[in-house]
């Protein structure tokens, strides 16, 4: 189905094109500019994936350099950042086989769970969970969370939800299908919805035997 | 409708790229049945947070350095 965005860029090129051909024509600046404009996608992308401050910042800077060393073969078939996080998440993967010493890794691994695919925790959330924590307590809650999950679950809903790629975009960059991206999808996150259900829902009403209360 | 097959439009809906009548017949799941309701409204809640909290903030000075340090190898010509 042709969304609102697909339509829009049929019309118009997407304002990066133009960068690109800057940077093809030796135009550092323009380069300058997509780094400046998807540093921190490519962060969280190399994040998520390794797990780890030091791999991230190294996938970074690898991912940026290498795009611009092969600036030449981007064809323009498919969008400058859908490229560019392909080669991120390739480098992301070297990155965890070369920690877990040669082990081949993959985005396809550890997705043989029925985890979550049945949602289990069905009682309701309290009405704007999140305020229940300060931010950094959140932040823990989420980030430990989304690292339960399989690298190919997480990496999947980040690209599709968090980044807010297509359906089409995310299996481009992973090089997956349409159909195992949207069953991945489905499944992290309903798995995210499941353990985040251990913070976030509401609190049975204490009985008051042996429960001290402040409302009197 | 039963809540397999709700679930199996879950994502469609929560995409909002479901028909008008796949719509209706999901409405009228969801009326009676509270805990696909509960299912669609915490993921949907999943999706908001993750969205709205950035977990891997890349500090001001990092973000700096990486990049003084990416250009000057581009113009070097890596």
């Amino acid at each position: 189905m042709a969304t609102i965005q697909s339509i829009a860029n049929e019309n118009e090129p997407h304002p990066d094109v133009a960068l690109v051909e800057r940077v093809k024509t030796g135009d550092i600046s323009a380069y300058d500019e997509l780094v400046r404009k998807y540093d921190r996608q490519i962060f969280r992308i190399a994040q998520h994936i390794t797990q780890n401050r030091e791999d991230a910042e190294d996938v970074m800077q690898d991912a940026f350099l290498k795009a611009y060393e092969k600036i030449d073969q981007f064809q323009g078939n498919s969008k400058f950042y859908t490229w560019l996080v392909r080669i991120a998440v390739n480098e992301s993967l070297m990155r965890l086989r070369k920690r877990r010493t040669g082990k081949m890794v993959s985005i396809d691994e550890d997705i043989e769970t029925d985890e979550g695919s049945v949602p289990r925790d069905l009682a309701d959330w309290a009405p704007d969970p999140e305020q229940n924590y300060t931010q950094a307590e959140l932040a823990d809650i989420l980030r430990k969370t989304i690292q339960g999950l399989p690298p190919g679950f997480r990496v999947v809903f980040v690209l599709r939800d968090v980044d807010g790629l297509s359906t089409e975009e995310t299996a481009e960059s992973l090089g997956l299908s349409v159909p195992a991206v949207k069953s991945r999808l489905l499944r992290a996150r309903l798995q995210l919805r499941e353990r985040l259900a251990r913070y976030f829902k509401r609190k049975k009403v204490p009985r008051e035997k042996g429960v001290k209360s402040d409302v009197h | 409708m039963t809540c397999t097959e709700f679930l199996a439009m879950l994502d469609d809906m929560i995409d909002n790229t479901v028909s008008r009548e796949m719509r209706a017949d999901l409405q009228e799941h969801l009326q009676g049945c509270e805990h696909c309701e509960v299912t669609l409204n915490t993921t949907r809640k999943t999706i908001e947070i993750y969205r709205s909290h950035e977990i891997y903030e890349m500090p001001t000075t990092l973000r700096d350095r990486l990049h003084k340090a990416i250009m000057e190898r581009c113009k070097k010509g890596c």
